[in-house]
């Protein structure tokens, strides 16, 4: 083998490992349909989607997982309602407000937040966040939506944080300054320039940040109380899909209906994050910020 | 005019302060959480442990005794998963970085590795289930465990690796290629060895991740108690999050057994954070080293 062609071995080997991601994601398709499909002999599509009851081990078994798609929605939603402002406000003082010393222990702070297992929020949240809510409004449980928004929130904030960041960072300095040039004060200027030439980003790390809320297990099976059924306040419990598929699979004999029903929600919950995951792509390749130029 | 003028500017310094107090505030309350947790659990957690906690394995239907095989098995866990995901990382990486020309592939590359660290983490769970544990018959082990880990850990690992390599000036391939050297002796002993600290950092918080990760062994690995150490990487074993998990949840002592699970909290919390600490460590250092 010469010189030139032992490159091209050597380009292709790398290309082939490259692919693997690729072909990682097709298997795990593969393998949630073929797992997952077979439910849909005992059940029509839409009665699985949107049917009101999940009794996967009665007799017969009633497989709707509305109320587990619901579950997910909700404490998604509330997550945000919580971990957007403060993620984005924190991205904003760690690139703009913060003297330099504080910005790397501010930085250095949501990254080891980051960090912390997810089964460790979820305990935080069983032994502080419940009995503290339970008291403090006087409920039976204290395992419901808003604790475990309150925790899922603590998860998203680093990723809506971080990636906020760097949305902030890559503004070019052109803008401050012409802004500042004009007379405006800090705050205009992150306001008015900023920001909104940041939102691009800022949108993708939120799109990120309610993707990671949605899939994230730990928490919501721990905390979020685990009722199956469509929640009448935020004190109630629910049931999030992927509580529900953590729960339950160890219980679900193998090749049963309720273990492709759970694989079946498995498909569900992956293209709900998957189609996140697109838009995020989408929106930070369109309007991806190639320098001053582009305004 | 002058007085409109005055009150105007100062309604806009006005406006500035109290965007900046709830800005600060944020960042403060970000702060106090991780603060507020870390130290309830050191605080709770410190009473519990003691050399046999740590050496011991658990006693009387798991509320007494120690946490030892679930360290051990979560190690075996997790040097698995960067046994697995570190080779095939750092290959995509540098496909990525040095060799792709932009195009469709690359675009087809990228978005598989986007939506593979999108991939919720009980969902790996499920694949690993149905693919190594069921369709290759490697049943409920370490092997499993430490395959799904890996897939879990992989992008993480492909993005610290791309950015350590692009990091690499362009002038030092550049002198390599101009010696007359080939591409892939460049690539193996100028930027490889110049990438390798970004890549570590960005290997030992995928480290981190792994550590903490229950879902994804929950049908793949992890074994509610097993008494005696894992001999084979066919064998079951404990984990430290799953233990957190059963203690906490299942069971008839949950509250009896609360010193045991804030022990084995701090352990694992001290664990993965302190590996998240080294990496920072590490990058701040070679940061302040950098030559060029």
């Amino acid at each position: 083998m010469n010189r030139h062609q032992k490159e091209i071995f050597i380009r292709g080997i790398f290309a082939f490992f490259a692919f693997a991601s690729v072909l990682i994601l097709a298997l795990i398709v593969m393998f949630l349909f073929r797992e997952g499909l077979p439910i849909f002999k005992e059940v029509s599509v839409a009665d699985f989607l949107f049917g009101q009851e999940w009794y996967p081990t009665y007799d017969p078994p009633s497989y709707g997982i509305w109320p587990l798609i619901f579950g997910s929605v909700i404490v998604t939603v509330f997550s945000c309602l919580i971990a957007v402002p403060l993620g984005v406000l924190s991205a904003v003082y760690i690139s703009e407000i913060a003297p330099t010393a504080i910005k790397d222990v501010t930085k250095s702070i949501i990254e080891l937040l980051a960090g912390i297992p997810s089964v460790v929020l979820g305990f935080f949240g069983m032994v502080v966040v419940a009995p503290f809510i339970q008291k403090t409004f006087d409920l039976p449980t204290g395992l419901n939506i808003v604790n475990a928004s309150v925790i899922l929130a603590i998860m998203a904030i680093p990723t809506i944080s971080s990636i906020s960041e760097d949305a902030l960072y890559a503004v070019p300095s052109e803008f401050k300054e012409a802004s500042y040039a004009l007379g405006a004060t800090k705050y205009e200027t992150i306001a008015k320039v900023i920001m909104p030439a940041a939102l691009s980003g800022i949108s993708t790390a939120v799109i990120l940040g309610m993707a990671r809320a949605m899939g994230e297990t730990m928490v919501v099976l721990m905390v979020a109380g685990g009722a199956a059924a469509i929640p009448e306040s935020i004190f109630d419990s629910v049931r999030p899909m992927p509580a529900s598929i953590a729960a339950e699979m160890g219980e679900a004999p193998f090749g049963s209906g309720h273990y492709h029903a759970l694989f079946a929600t498995g498909i569900v919950l992956f293209f709900l994050t998957l189609i996140f995951n697109l838009i995020a792509d989408y929106i930070s390749r369109k309007f991806k910020e190639v320098g001053s130029a582009t305004l | 005019m002058q007085d409109v003028m005055q009150t105007s500017m100062k309604f806009r310094y006005f406006k500035q302060q109290a965007f900046f107090t709830v800005v600060r505030l944020s960042a403060l309350i970000i702060a106090l959480a991780l603060g507020g947790l870390l130290g309830y659990i050191v605080l709770n957690g410190i009473s519990a442990i003691s050399w046999d906690f740590l050496t011991l394995p658990p006693t009387d239907s798991m509320t007494k005794g120690g946490i030892m095989p679930a360290i051990v098995g979560t190690l075996y866990l997790t040097i698995g998963a960067i046994a697995v995901a570190l080779p095939l990382g750092v290959a995509s990486a540098i496909y990525l970085a040095e060799y792709a020309r932009q195009g469709k592939i690359i675009r087809v590359v990228r978005i598989g590795v986007n939506c593979l660290a999108g991939v919720p983490s009980v969902v790996f769970g499920l694949f690993g289930l149905g693919f190594f544990v069921v369709f290759l018959h490697f049943g409920s082990c370490i092997l499993s465990g430490a395959l799904t880990l890996g897939i879990l850990v992989l992008p993480t690992i492909i993005g610290a690796s791309e950015e350590a390599l692009k990091a690499v000036p362009q002038t030092f391939r550049e002198a390599s290629l101009a010696l007359g050297v080939s591409k892939w002796q460049t690539i193996y002993r100028i930027v490889l060895p110049n990438a390798l600290p970004g890549i570590l950092t960005g290997s030992i918080l995928g480290i981190g991740r792994a550590a903490g990760e229950t879902a994804p062994i929950m049908f793949t690995a992890a074994a509610f108690f097993t008494a005696k150490l894992p001999g084979s990487i066919f064998d079951e074993v404990m984990a430290l999050p799953y233990h957190v998990y059963v203690l906490a949840t299942a069971g008839t002592h949950i509250e009896q057994t609360r010193p045991i699970q804030y022990g084995t909290v701090l352990v694992l919390v001290g664990l993965v954070l302190g590996v998240d600490l080294i990496a920072i460590v590490i990058r701040s250092y070679v940061r302040k080293k950098k030559r060029w």
